[in-house]
């Protein structure tokens, strides 16, 4: 039997939600990035499928295996867990080095009151 | 106990987490357990300010308001990207002077703000305590400095300051 079909209708509706739900906001953030014109813009778009996109998926991951396998199926949470300490740091990487890149270049995407950066105090 | 275990807490919740992620035995019990308590001494090594919680109460309040803000900016940001190219939507850059100093603190709203669609963290000066945050929506601006004002750091100093 397929094991799909010993999962009860009242699990497999909101595992269909959340699924459609995950991936469907993981599909407008993934089109928003490829739309989007500028750098700084285009930070925002993956956030889509880093918060509810990944959310989404792994809830429903979660519910329909602790269906199936009659016990709590939790380790999806630890994904969750990875990559909502991770992506800070990824983005501010890339934000950071936007930043500096445009600063050293003097570009007008950034206002005016950001292209210096106050000097950090020296070192002794 | 303090030389052994610099950080329990680290240390505890990766034990459970290697539980989670493997099959419970004993054999693995100790296996992670070791592998903790070495990874416990290698974060010390890099001296990092050791959190201070002073009050838990209100990490679930932080936790609920933080989720009540991603559902809404998700819904938000799904809308601006649907309609891009449409709609009059600008983004901004927003400069907010902070408050806390805390390393955790700051760590914590990095994540908060990062996990929320429609903000991410540029910069923070430590020097003059400035956070530049890029905006997707300008027209939002004013209402994230308010968020961030007046009720995620007040929360966040409760619980670290």
């Amino acid at each position: 039997m397929n094991p799909l079909q010993a999962v009860p209708l009242a699990v497999a509706i909101p595992v269909a939600i959340l699924v459609v739900l995950g991936s469907t906001l993981t599909l407008i953030g993934a089109l928003g990035f490829a739309r989007l014109s500028s750098f700084y813009d285009r930070l925002h778009a993956p956030t889509l499928a880093t918060s509810w996109g990944t959310g989404g998926i792994i809830i429903a991951s979660a519910l329909m295996f602790s269906a199936i396998e009659g016990r709590a199926v939790i380790h999806e949470f630890v994904i969750g867990l990875c990559i909502i300490v991770t992506t800070p740091v990824t983005l501010m990487m890339l934000a950071r080095a936007s930043l500096h890149r445009d600063r050293a270049e003097g570009s007008a995407d950034l206002p005016e009151a950001m292209r210096i950066r106050p000097d950090p105090p020296a070192l002794d | 106990m303090t030389r052994l275990i610099p950080h329990p807490v680290l240390s505890l919740s990766m034990v459970m987490l290697w539980l989670m992620l493997t099959r419970f035995s004993l054999g693995y019990l100790i296996l992670g357990t070791a592998l903790s308590l070495v990874a416990g001494r290698a974060y010390s090594a890099l001296h990092p300010a050791k959190p201070r919680v002073r009050r838990w109460r209100v990490i679930p309040r932080l936790a609920a308001t933080l989720f009540r803000d991603i559902v809404q900016s998700n819904i938000n940001v799904a809308r601006l990207l649907l309609t891009e190219g449409r709609g009059t939507r600008r983004s901004a850059f927003v400069q907010i002077p902070l408050k806390i100093t805390d390393e955790n603190a700051l760590a914590l709203l990095a994540i908060i703000l990062t996990a929320t669609p429609g903000t991410a963290w540029l910069e923070y000066v430590v020097e003059t305590g400035t956070l530049t945050l890029h905006v997707f929506d300008a027209a939002q601006a004013d209402h994230y400095r308010d968020v961030i004002g007046k009720i995620y750091e007040p929360m966040l100093m409760e619980i670290f300051e």
